[in-house]
């Protein structure tokens, strides 16, 4: 049992910033916003929440940094899609892009004249677990409740963000105008100003999951950091079907995935370490062939109808 | 009065200029505007960076170097780009064509004699980024599975999988724990021009010419648009929609794995680190700025080669990040997504009269 508790307990950690991602994501996507600059946002969200927390001591500040760096950088794509009309494919693979390139180079850029400008080796506060006192002997929810807050917030989180999309008013304007952008327009909403929203709450929300990384998961800066995580959030978005109930499930899996990994080196098994690295990516292949082969076999499809496609307003 | 877009009937020949020529200006602004924020003077690092890039024959020869594995997948790209497959595995399919042109060069040297053993590593190269795209080909036209993701998924399982051959069975035990294969012999060397620059070039070049010609001229390169034009027009035509589909993105992977093949038979002779550092992504810039068209390719690959060989000179003059390269590269393409609208679009001035509203 003690064995079962500690994987589950690691797969929660290293799910924590895949499940706030893939939230973020969902609401951009579900505005018919597709967004490919989550590894980048995350990038991004990373190295400003560790800068800011290494140099303010506050982890809060960390935090704030973080998601307005998110929010600015989702706020350039919803620009270019939303006003410029741009290829949303294209423009969220530059935001990655250049998100890997700047992360990259301001890594080597704001640490301390002592550390040589650079940001990697150094340490910062960090985000710790805590767990209640009456919890802590009790198999499984232990693992639920020995971890940060951020990780405490996202299990309010995944209920909430439900809610809010299925049973509220704002939710149900923000699926139309991913499902239908002309008849929501018809009906009052305004397209442009909700896709520019929902957006702007996605990359805050990506910037956080980033934040997490840097923060708690594995604390400190390094280069690519997130290591394809931003890509793995955009299959979880497929794997849930566009609902964030069922994020969670998908970012358990891989986040086992990521445990089972951990363990797996640690008991020095002969499988070659980079065979091991390689399982996160064939099961995110698997687990979309899967997702893909079972939707059409049910006919059912999760994808919000309008997405990818910009609105001409003038073009009905 | 207001202003509305309105769309154009044919695409704008100016703007197809001007944007990419203004979008590079507006990027070296805004890196102008970083360079100054963190204490460097832009003006001087432009010319250290053109110096470095262009000044020398050396310079020259280190940016040709860089262009040729971006012309390979910037062609690749723009083939499957046109298709609107978004093929971002272009990284994967050069390393995997590297490690399948390693391959033959370590292994088959005794079944190739001569020039064949060249001959069989580049060809090596060619299968392996043709096979290596063919399945995210297959699982898109077969089963309708995100291409952006497999492709994607499939660069990380291709790099791990080179790391693990020359950190592994392929590392050379003489080579005083060094992470790479033994080297080839020099029967699997691709001749070089000039400095470190090969004779990739000019099949690089040769390949955009013949590319052009079959995708602007041919009737296979005519279906080709009509599918990236709207699939259902396709069919209605006649089209075979996915044999097309995965006969154009297997050739797109065959061009990046012919990069690699080039970059471990031309440039290092052997497997090892530094085979993926970045080409294929940069691909995606190259084709966009390019606007897929195959003759503008080779032009735009040398421009983007020249930020990061002129990215690394500056490192070494002047301490900053070489990472800046990449940056002032990523800074282009938001300029230039802003001003495609432009190619597609024009700007009107009406008049806000009401009685022009419907109803």
């Amino acid at each position: 049992m003690d064995f079962v508790t500690s994987i589950l307990t690691i797969t929660i950690r290293a799910g924590t910033s895949l499940t706030i991602a893939t939230i973020g994501e969902i609401f951009t996507e579900r505005t018919g916003i597709l967004n490919l600059g989550v590894e980048g946002i995350m990038l991004m969200g990373a190295l400003s929440a560790f800068t800011a927390v290494f140099y303010s001591h506050s982890i809060m500040l960390g935090i704030l940094v973080a998601m307005v760096i998110g929010g600015l950088l989702a706020l350039i794509h919803a620009f270019l899609t939303t006003t410029m009309r741009a290829n949303q494919v294209v423009s969220g693979l530059s935001i990655t892009l250049f998100g890997t390139g700047f992360s990259s180079f301001l890594g080597q850029r704001l640490g301390p004249e002592s550390n040589n400008f650079r940001l990697v080796g150094l340490r910062a506060e960090r985000i710790l677990p805590f767990a209640p006192k009456w919890a802590k002997d009790i198999p499984i929810l232990s693992a639920f409740l020995n971890q940060d807050i951020i990780t405490y917030l996202v299990y309010l989180l995944i209920p909430l963000a439900w809610f809010f999309l299925y049973k509220t008013r704002p939710g149900l304007w923000l699926r139309s105008v991913g499902e239908d952008p002309y008849t929501a327009d018809a009906m009052g909403i305004d397209v442009t100003k909700t896709r520019y929203f929902y957006t702007i709450i996605g990359g805050m929300l990506i910037a956080l999951g980033g934040a997490h990384l840097s923060l708690s998961y594995t604390p400190g800066w390094s280069e690519n950091i997130t290591g394809g995580r931003g890509w793995i959030v955009i299959a979880l978005v497929i794997f849930s079907m566009w609902n964030p109930a069922r994020a969670v499930w998908g970012s358990l899996l891989f986040g086992g995935i990521n445990a089972v990994q951990f363990r797996l080196q640690a008991s020095g098994t002969s499988i070659p370490a980079n065979f091991l690295n390689m399982l996160p990516y064939i099961g995110t292949i698997i687990v979309l062939v899967a997702i893909t082969w079972w939707e059409a076999l049910s006919k059912k499809v999760g994808a919000p109808a309008a997405l990818g496609s910009s609105y001409m307003r003038e073009e009905k | 009065m207001r202003f509305v877009f309105e769309k154009r009937k044919a695409t704008s020949i100016s703007a197809l200029i001007l944007v990419p020529l203004i979008s590079f200006a507006v990027s070296l602004c805004l890196t102008a505007l970083l360079l100054t924020i963190f204490g460097a003077d832009p003006l001087k690092t432009y010319s250290a960076m053109a110096i470095g890039a262009f000044g020398s024959l050396h310079g020259f020869a280190e940016t040709l170097v860089k262009a040729i594995p971006l012309m390979m997948t910037g062609l690749g790209v723009a083939i499957a780009f046109q298709l609107k497959f978004w093929n971002i595995g272009a990284e994967g399919q050069l390393t995997l064509g590297g490690v399948a042109a390693a391959g033959v060069a370590l292994f088959l040297e005794q079944y190739l004699p001569g020039p064949f053993l060249l001959v069989g590593a580049l060809l090596g190269g060619l299968l392996a980024g043709a096979l290596w795209a063919g399945i995210p080909a297959i699982l898109k036209t077969s089963l309708n599975v995100d291409e952006t993701l497999v492709t994607l998924m499939m660069n990380y399982i291709a790099i791990l999988f080179s790391e693990y051959l020359y950190y592994g069975p392929w590392r050379d035990p003489k080579g005083y724990g060094f992470p790479g294969s033994r080297m080839f012999s020099s029967n699997a060397w691709l001749p070089r021009i000039v400095g470190r620059a090969h004779i990739g070039i000019l099949i690089a070049l040769f390949v955009a010419l013949v590319l052009w010609f079959i995708l602007r001229r041919t009737r296979w390169g005519f279906e080709l648009q009509i599918i990236g034009a709207s699939q259902q027009a396709a069919r209605y035509q006649g089209v075979a929609v996915e044999r097309n589909i995965v006969l154009a993105i297997t050739l797109s992977g065959a061009l990046c794995g012919l990069a690699g093949a080039f970059e471990v038979t031309g440039i290092s002779h052997r497997l090892q680190q530094g085979l993926s550092i970045g080409y294929g992504y940069t691909a995606i810039i190259v084709a966009w700025m390019s606007q897929l068209n195959p003759l503008v390719i080779p032009f735009v690959a040398v421009a983007l080669a020249a930020l990061s060989v002129g990215g690394d000179q500056v490192q070494m003059i002047m301490g900053l990040p070489a990472a800046m390269g990449t940056v002032m590269q990523g800074l282009i393409l938001f300029p230039m997504l802003a001003g495609s609208l432009f190619t597609e679009y024009r700007l009107l001035a009406v008049k806000d009269n009401k009685s022009n509203l419907p109803g």
